[in-house]
């Protein structure tokens, strides 16, 4: 994982020319479609770097992504805070936080039991949130300002404005896959990379592999937190569904089905499966059996996701799912 | 709170204890032994539901019913596993937890194919009707200590076959060492194709056995699904005894945090869950790490 | 480019649909069956999965029926349905909301069942400005802070199905009451507006139970109902919920002591699954299957031979629906454009409905009558009118 394949490179510099361009062509819906996905794929990013790189798999990563939603409006509403500034800040910091209460403890698990404790973790705030009205209940709350960047008090830019919102998601993206991608070459990848292959070996070797795995865990919830921002603000729209296990295994399937541990993959995955559902949805009212056999020979046919198919091409079948 | 109170109480507690392990055995049956994490439990649980609904319709007589709706939900297992599952022993969880999610989505559509989207009700057989007076105002239907009873002796079957019988002890060593068993000429292929339908047909009769104290209805599998993996994940994965204790904790839990204490009641078996993993990272019961 | 397929495909499958409706246009002589004017676009945002499904189903099919039955136009138009999947899931809402009023530009949007989508419905149409009508979710707030001149609602407040039960318990004597519901906006709101006019007129509630959403195992809470012996219970529970609330507490022998009442979905579209466990529940809906009168017997009629199905209160706010909109566009020939008076002549409407005639609140809530219902036979027989012309109190409304 080293070097991307070159093939690949040059697709994903195709891939992103395209998106900075398409707000140029694009229709509204479109535009939002599209910012909508790419608001997905950074939540795919941040899953994948546990999933595919750390071997943590999370069942409850869409906790992170609607604590930030929430972060957001109760800013907003208690606070009177709209800048990007300082919102932005504060929001991740609270998922970093939550992130390091809810790893803390998780990290003493391994395997299914890490998947289901991780699981309990956002069920707890899942019903925190529907069960208290101070934040809305199942109804859930608006967030009525987006939010703005202002310099001097002059308004530089406001999310108001569809294309800008659709330029800073897809300017979070390009951070997002870089930052993971920068995180993954450091020494700390490394030692990342190999608690994943064995665990007590690397600690034999005097790492402190729970601080490493905590770490992680903190990055992976405060990019689903970015992701969570955008996603709340783009429709100014919260409630307890965003938290919801649905939607932690809408997000697991998009990173598997994308292809883990390539980051580029989930990316790929958050685009075909939400252009899919869009596509067969308004096909017939049975859509969902659609995905679902879908998914299902993706799994029997494509091992290693959907990005497995780019680096088959270019490698043959070397390219194998992490562990 | 009177002593009366409690009791009745710790009854209801033991009792819904009961109907989880019932539906949850299944699970760690497939969970434990195959390594299979099957989210499709719950359609399976779903499908026994609905056929029991529909069979008793057609034969007027529950028990009946389930006899016909057994070995349809056993074939539906093989068919499944044959088809899917067999292809992933030996591949990433999280395939399996792929292949079944698409596998629930499926089965989901082919119940509203078969049954439509309308609440369905399945009455209590007559001759188990009758209840049982509690209190001045509370009486107990004798049906649900019938479940409880068939829970018990799906219980001290399972425990049997597992562990007293030649399949049982083919079954126990597949899971430890799949290859060795394999050398020594069993058919594994075959062993975990009825492992898995019987734990397919242990949801579908558990659907079916609760069927009269429950409604049925399109999405029940999905609420019925994470409530037993809480139960196996509690237990310890595999072991039968753990998913009875966690069943019945999950029970008592539910019970008197509903009770006692109903602002947080939504949130008490997972408070539950993440205390016992904290305590015991492998389970209460769990041995090997999964 | 895959996305324009995804939109050429989407109005394929609703061609189909509007080629059924001008089918039905055949046989209605004269002006309607020429059909060259442009199509509406109607879009639905509706269940058609899941545990709700039926609800999407019926309202959407009744919605159709009242529409077809007037020549299949609305103002002289052929309507183009596009239907979306709700799924029922709040977290999808606003974009599923975003792909009709933006992607497809509907006319008019119509939906949903529940009540965490249309809040968010609510919010992006208040923005947008696209003529609205809710055909069954009932949060109270879509017709109080968050109403406006294009969101109408043809269904009820949540508010509206439960206020008249509170004199009616206390008339029969029941002044100590139990009230138990799900944790969700839906419940906590119906059991305030129980609390509110049994609490006024003197009437204690003992405890008000919360069961988290969406889960079904009652008996502990059966049984602290057997330990508190109240007068009776008030309860709301919709769906399999209701059936299962209903049977356990039959079962649990409480019904012969502790008389049930509750909001009217506990007993609608259910009785076939509760049985006899329903017998005698009194409730308060907007409707029951059973009203006699000639507009409901022939819509009852007219909906079992277009569905094969038995039509029930969702159906009947999705016929009203159609109605709704057919007066808003005939009042304007069919011009779309003339957005003011299409809602002026809506929130002018007075609907011959199949639950008896009803008119519209300045917040644009339906001002209906609010039946007294017992389960009689594994019937909801209509035994009053517990509140004559019930309007939302609308607080927090800003329309005058």
């Amino acid at each position: 994982m080293t070097v991307l394949p070159r093939l690949v490179l040059l697709l994903l510099l195709i891939g992103l020319a395209a998106l900075v361009v398409f707000p140029f062509f694009a229709e509204r819906f479109y535009l939002q479609l599209v910012t909508k996905i790419m608001v997905t794929a950074i939540l795919a990013i941040s899953l994948d770097l546990l999933v595919g790189y750390a071997g943590m798999v999370s069942f409850g990563h869409a906790a992170f992504f609607g604590l930030a939603g929430y972060a957001l409006a109760v800013l907003q509403r208690d606070f009177g805070l709209v800048l990007l500034w300082t919102t932005l800040p504060a929001v991740l910091a609270v998922c970093g936080v939550a992130a390091l209460i809810v790893g803390w403890f998780s990290i003493r698990t391994s395997g299914i039991y890490f998947i289901m404790i991780t699981l309990a973790f956002a069920q707890m705030l899942y019903y925190y949130f529907n069960d208290s009205r101070a934040f809305g209940g199942s109804d859930g709350m608006f967030i009525d300002t987006k939010p703005t960047i202002e310099i001097f008090g002059f308004e530089l830019v406001s999310l108001r404005n569809r294309i800008a919102f659709y330029y800073v998601t897809l300017g979070a993206l390009v951070a997002s896959y870089l930052i993971v991608r920068m995180i993954l070459l450091s020494p700390f990848g490394r030692v990342i990379a190999a608690i994943r292959i064995n665990e007590p070996r690397a600690r034999a070797l005097g790492y402190a592999t729970r601080n490493y795995k905590l770490a992680c865990f903190v990055i992976a919830g405060m990019l689903a937190g970015l992701a969570g921002y955008l996603g709340a603000a783009q429709y100014g729209v919260i409630n307890p569904a965003f938290l919801s296990w649905h939607q932690s295994g809408q997000a697991l399937v998009v990173v598997i089905l994308g292809g883990m541990g390539t980051l580029f993959g989930p990316v790929l995955g958050a685009f075909v499966l939400t252009l899919l559902e869009e596509f067969v949805s308004g096909l017939t009212e049975r859509w969902l059996v659609v995905i679902g056999a879908f998914v299902i020979a993706v799994v029997l046919l494509l091992p290693g996701g959907i990005a497995s198919l780019l680096v088959r091409l270019r490698f043959g079948r070397r390219m194998q799912p992490a562990p | 709170m009177d002593l009366s109170f409690l009791l009745i109480q710790s009854l209801n507690s033991i009792q819904y204890g009961f109907l989880l392990f019932l539906v949850a055995s299944g699970l760690t049956l497939i969970f434990g032994i195959m390594g299979i994490i099957n989210l499709a439990h719950g359609s399976f649980y779903m499908i026994g539901a609905y056929l029991a609904y529909w069979l008793n319709l057609k034969t007027g007589n529950l028990l009946l019913a389930i006899a016909i709706g057994l070995p349809l939900t056993i074939g539906l297992g093989l068919v499944v596993e044959r088809l899917a599952i067999g292809f992933l022993y030996s591949r990433d969880h999280l395939y399996q937890v792929l292949l079944t999610y698409g596998l629930i989505l499926i089965l989901n559509e082919m119940q509203r194919i078969l049954w439509g989207n309308d609440v369905h009700g399945v009455p209590v057989p007559d001759v188990l009707a009758a209840s049982v007076p509690l209190t001045q105002t509370q009486s107990y239907p004798v049906y649900r200590f019938f479940i409880s009873a068939a829970c018990i002796a799906v219980a001290a079957a399972m425990y049997l076959v597992i562990h007293k019988t030649r399949l049982g002890m083919t079954i126990r060593a597949g899971a430890v060492n799949r290859e060795m068993v394999q050398i020594l000429g069993i058919d594994v292929g075959r062993l975990f194709a009825i492992v898995f339908s019987l734990g397919a047909a242990l949801a579908a009769f558990s659907g079916m056995l609760s069927a009269p104290v429950n409604s049925v209805y399109p999405g029940m599998g999905e609420q019925i699904l994470i409530i037993s993996f809480v139960v196996v994940v509690i237990g310890g994965i595999g072991s039968i005894l753990g998913a009875f204790v966690g069943a019945m904790l999950i029970g008592f839990v539910d019970t008197f945090g509903k009770v006692l204490v109903p602002e947080i009641a939504g949130i008490a078996v997972y408070a539950l869950m993440a205390v016992v993993l904290l305590w015991r990272p492998q389970g209460l019961f769990g041995g090997r790490p999964a | 480019m895959p996305i324009k397929s995804i939109s050429a495909a989407t109005r394929r499958r609703f061609l189909k649909g509007a080629a059924a409706a001008a089918g039905a246009a055949v046989f209605i002589p004269a002006p309607f069956a020429i059909g060259q004017a442009a199509k509406v676009k109607l879009g639905v945002l509706l269940p058609y999965s899941g545990t709700y499904a039926a609800l999407g189903h019926n309202i959407t099919d009744a919605m159709i029926l009242a529409i077809n039955e007037a020549g299949g136009t609305l103002g002289g138009r052929p309507v183009e349905y596009v239907k979306v999947d709700s799924e029922a899931d709040p977290s999808k809402a606003a974009a599923n909301t975003n792909k009709l009023v933006v992607g497809e530009k509907v006319d008019f949007l119509t939906g949903p069942v529940h009540s965490g989508v249309a809040m968010a419905m609510a919010k992006i149409v208040r923005e947008e400005g696209t003529i609205t009508v809710v055909s069954n979710a009932g949060a109270d707030a879509v017709t109080r802070e968050m109403c406006a001149a294009n969101i109408f609602r043809t269904s009820f407040s949540n508010w509206q199905t439960c206020f008249p039960m509170g004199p009616e318990m206390l008339k029969r004597g029941h002044k100590r009451v139990v009230s138990i519901t799900w944790n969700y906006a839906a419940g906590q709101e119906m059991i305030g507006a129980f609390r509110e006019s049994f609490a006024a007129n003197g009437g204690t509630i003992v405890k008000e139970m919360l069961v988290p959403f969406p889960n079904v195992e009652f008996q502990a809470l059966l049984t602290e109902i057997a330990s508190l012996k109240p007068d009776a219970v008030f309860s709301f529970f919709a769906g399999g919920g209701a059936v299962k609330f209903v049977k356990d507490y039959a079962a649990a022998g409480l019904k012969t002591s502790i008389p049930l009442f509750g909001s009217g979905f506990l007993t609608d579209g259910t009785l076939p699954a509760q049985g006899a466990a329903a017998e005698g529940i009194v409730t308060t809906l907007h409707y029951a299957d059973s009203l006699d009168n000639p507009v409901n017997k022939k819509f009852r009629e007219a909906f079992k031979k277009a569905t094969n199905r038995d039509a029930d209160v969702y159906a009947v706010q999705g016929y009203d629906t159609g109605k709704l909109l057919m007066h808003g566009m005939t009042a304007v020939k069919g011009d779309t454009g003339a957005k003011k008076e299409i809602m002026a002549a809506m929130r002018g409407a007075t609907l011959d409905s199949p639950r008896g005639k009803f008119t519209f609140s300045k917040a644009q809530n339906p001002v209906q009558d609010i039946y007294l219902r017992e389960v009689k036979n594994g019937d909801n027989v209509v035994i009053g009118v517990a509140h004559k012309a019930l309007a939302d109190p609308a607080r927090g409304c800003t329309l005058a």
